[in-house]
């Protein structure tokens, strides 16, 4: 999510305003028999986010245009679209990075609601298949359980998920096999399977090692590029396969 | 129209909301109400870290952490309340890790603790560590793990549903609560929801200020809800500003990078937090960091070309610490600033924060009415969106994800317990034609006024006028203004007439639950002649003991007018001293 070049002076508000061109992709279900482009134009500073220029056209210019949105700093998960053919959250991208001439349409391999609102439920059911908790069951009594530095370090890029669906959506295979659990089902399973604590490793292995599971993943790499948290989604999910080849974590 | 039939509803799937259903369900039939998917609130945005005195690597004892609450809170805190939550912390933590939470650990395995601003080692004498964290985005991973055991217990979650009104019955004379009406955002239609119990845990309304660390979302919405069916609102004129936002953007750079050693430096590279608090320096507490910060730049020492902040310093901070405990926060300076904190100072600003006040509840959670502590039996409320009240006149960091914890257990539990002992409440026909109407109304209207743009007024005159420092010129000014905006706001009209995700009108009802809290918080503040925590007045810059040592409650009434009365603060061992950090 970093794109450092040049540091820039923060005094953003003092640069000149540019003018940003959006093409969005709409589709209103009470009228719409098809998804349309519709095409704007608004004056942002470079500083300002995706998610700031599409405050700006439903604020100023069209107050039917719909899209999910709530942190504006990348920690909710809520604005992940397509922009300018990538999986992006809104809210993490500024215009000085992206350019000014933006495509947005809604994440793909989900049903598309209205405008950029897409169906989450397949999403979550298949985050919910892989056991999402933690699974202990000894009694820890009054106290916490004990975990090294090591261990908890070993789940540690896993924890970072947010949900915002960037890496399922960006996946070849979900696009054409909407069976597939997904990256993002395989990084919150990968969490438990390698978090010393969990003691559900074998069912969550056997969850993954079905038709549905980790095996249909082709390494395309595409879902660790759409991550806005940064986590190594592929090695994640390399390192599930293993667990289940090798029978160990 | 739709009608659902349980015992008991939350309203809200934040920290409280969650850490509340996972005491109800399961016992009761039970349903969770949000207008976002749960994993998406704001509780996942806390960084720092949640203090409980486990004493895990230096000596701690939860009178110690009590004793900081109720002196950070400027001895406007409840004390029986305070001696709950921080006594209770322990447990709530070590709930936590049993759940799965993740927290950063000691070389010894143990839950590691660092230090936070105004947390100390007997009565003062030293930053303590006392906030139990998961690097710097502890929210999250409580967030996560909450949800997670939801997901466990198979919490019945009705996602993107937002809740318009609350329903009592008064069948028997005694108001109680009996449910809500929602709408549903995927399909527009209206739901009502029966239920012996509701709690609400909507969190806060940081959204009436331009520069804040709250989400989009944050609208007040439960607050909003209550107070126009006469549940007053308590200590509204105290609203926490963060220290550490960044600049232009108020995104929250949490205070836990003062807490690994980060400094606050103004324009001239002076590290102004020595002159103000000698003792702990840049750790003291928020109100009071901030108010230095604007001091600083009112006297002409910010940086940048027009002197309008200060810097947050961690260049002297050795790059693996930086990584391991502040990541998220320093990728944040990366990504919005294109300042790389290893080797440039951030330029920072206070931002709002956090509202200390809300709806009024005792320590189980119940919403309560008068000075008298009059509950309306069934009805709830916990976290952000309540006052209990543990932050007093300013919170202390780490203890908003305390609260959560802490009063979302007993509010839940107090929650499942009554209604076991009650019948299902009888609503009126037609519960529902209220928002049915006031949902037509925006959709024919077609007046020339615009949510956006009377939202956009409101925030710019809550941010210049009722913020870090206030005057009795500067609040008539906000008063006047929240009053034009909501004279205008009859005459707004809506782009979007459709049913399907209509945020356009999903934004103008959200609209007025921020003019009314923004009218209640001005003429709180108005009112309140002294200065104590985050509410300081220029015009009276001291504390009064003598005649200001209670809580406001706000009434609004049915035109719109604001009633204030006043409730006396609940003592015990600590009696009110002068603030010195």
């Amino acid at each position: 999510m970093t794109m450092t070049a040049q540091p820039q002076s923060p005094a953003t508000a003092h640069e000149p305003k540019v003018t940003v061109h959006l093409k969005i992709k709409r589709y209103n279900p009470e009228v719409d028999t098809r998804p349309h482009w519709e095409e704007y134009e608004v004056q942002m500073s470079p500083g300002d986010r995706v998610l700031d220029a599409l405050h700006q056209v439903k604020w100023t210019i069209d107050g039917t245009l719909s899209f999910r949105r709530s942190c504006a700093h990348g920690v909710c998960g809520s604005d992940a679209v397509v922009i300018n053919g990538q999986n992006m959250l809104a809210c993490v991208n500024l215009i000085r990075n992206v350019g000014t001439h933006l495509t947005i349409e809604p994440i793909r391999g989900l049903p598309v609601i209205k405008d950029l609102v897409v169906d989450m439920e397949p999403f979550f059911a298949q985050y919910r298949s892989v056991l999402p908790y933690l699974i202990a069951h000894d009694d820890p009594g009054y106290k916490e359980r004990v975990q090294s530095p090591e261990d908890r370090e070993r789940f540690d890029d896993t924890t970072k998920c947010i949900l915002c669906a960037c890496c399922t959506t960006s996946c070849p295979v979900y696009w054409a096999n909407d069976s597939y659990v997904g990256p993002a089902a395989i990084v919150n399973a990968h969490r438990f399977i390698f978090d010393s604590r969990d003691q559900a490793t074998a069912e969550r292995l056997d969850i993954l090692n079905q038709k549905s599971g980790v095996w249909r993943c082709r390494t395309a790499f595409n879902c660790t590029e759409a991550c806005p948290r940064g986590i190594s989604v592929t090695k994640s999910i390399e390192e599930v396969k293993r667990a289940i080849l090798y029978d160990r974590v | 129209m739709h009608y659902h039939s349980y015992d008991a509803v939350i309203v809200g799937a934040g920290g409280a909301g969650l850490r509340a259903a996972i005491e109800v369900a399961g016992k009761v039939r039970t349903a969770v109400i949000t207008k976002l998917y749960p994993t998406r609130s704001h509780t996942g945005a806390a960084q720092g870290g949640m203090c409980a005195a486990l004493a895990n690597v230096e000596e701690d004892y939860w009178e110690w952490h009590a004793f900081d609450t109720v002196k950070g809170s400027d001895y406007l805190g409840d004390q029986p309340a305070i001696d709950i939550m921080c006594r209770e912390a322990i447990d709530a933590v070590i709930d936590l890790e049993h759940f799965g939470m993740p927290f950063s650990r000691t070389p010894e395995g143990r839950i590691d603790q660092r230090r936070f601003g105004g947390h100390t080692r007997n009565h003062g004498e030293a930053p303590v560590r006392r906030s139990c964290y998961a690097a710097d985005r502890t929210g999250h991973m409580i967030l996560q793990t909450l949800y997670q055991q939801c997901v466990a217990r198979e919490v019945n979650f009705f996602n993107e549903f937002q809740v318009f009104d609350v329903l009592f019955d008064e069948s028997s004379g005694q108001r109680r609560a009996a449910g809500v009406v929602a709408y549903e955002l995927a399909t527009g239609d209206l739901h009502v929801f029966v239920s012996k119990g509701v709690l609400f845990a909507t969190g806060g309304y940081g959204k009436v200020f331009r520069i804040s660390s709250n989400a989009h979302t944050l609208t007040g919405d439960g607050q909003g809800v209550l107070y126009r069916r006469g549940i007053p609102m308590q200590d509204l004129e105290f609203y926490q500003f963060h220290p550490t936002g960044i600049y232009g953007f108020g995104i929250l750079l949490s205070e836990a990078a003062r807490g690994e050693g980060g400094i606050l430096r103004n324009g001239l590279g002076e590290r102004f937090m020595e002159r103000v608090a000698p003792t702990v320096k840049d750790l003291a507490p928020r109100d009071m960091v901030s108010r230095a910060i604007h001091a600083e730049i009112r006297e002409g020492r910010g940086a940048g070309p027009d002197k309008d902040f200060v810097y947050l310093d961690l260049t002297h901070l050795p790059p693996e610490q930086i990584d391991a405990k502040l990541p998220d926060i320093t990728d944040f300076a990366r990504t919005y600033l294109g300042i790389e904190p290893k080797t440039q100072p951030i330029p920072i600003q206070p931002t709002a924060h956090y509202a200390m006040g809300g709806i009024p509840t005792n320590v189980e959670g119940e919403v309560i009415l008068d000075d008298k502590g009059t509950v309306v039996p069934g009805l709830y409320a916990a976290g952000e969106c309540a006052c209990v009240s543990v932050h007093g006149a300013n919170r202390l960091g780490t203890n908003s994800l305390l609260d959560i914890v802490v009063f979302g257990r007993r509010g839940g539990r107090a929650m499942a317990d009554y209604v076991k002992s009650v019948d299902h409440p009888e609503i009126a026909k037609g519960a529902e034609a209220e928002i049915r109407d006031r949902i037509e109304r925006f959709k024919a209207a077609n007046g020339g006024e615009k949510v956006p743009a009377i939202r956009s007024e409101l925030q710019q005159t809550m941010t210049e006028n009722a913020s870090v420092v206030r005057t009795a010129e500067s609040l008539r000014a906000a008063h006047a203004k929240i009053d034009e905006l909501t004279e205008r706001y009859q005459s707004i009209s809506i782009d979007d007439k459709g049913e399907v995700f209509n945020y356009d009108l999903v934004e103008a009802m959200e609209l007025s639950h921020l003019l009314d809290l923004a009218k209640g918080l001005v003429i709180a503040a108005e009112a309140r002649q002294e200065s104590r925590g985050a509410h300081w007045r220029d015009d009276f810059p001291t504390r009064d003991d003598v005649n200001w040592m209670k809580h406001s409650l706000a009434h609004r009434e049915d035109d719109g007018s604001v009633r204030l009365e006043f409730k006396p603060v609940i003592g015990g061992r600590y009696q009110p001293m002068e603030r010195k950090y």
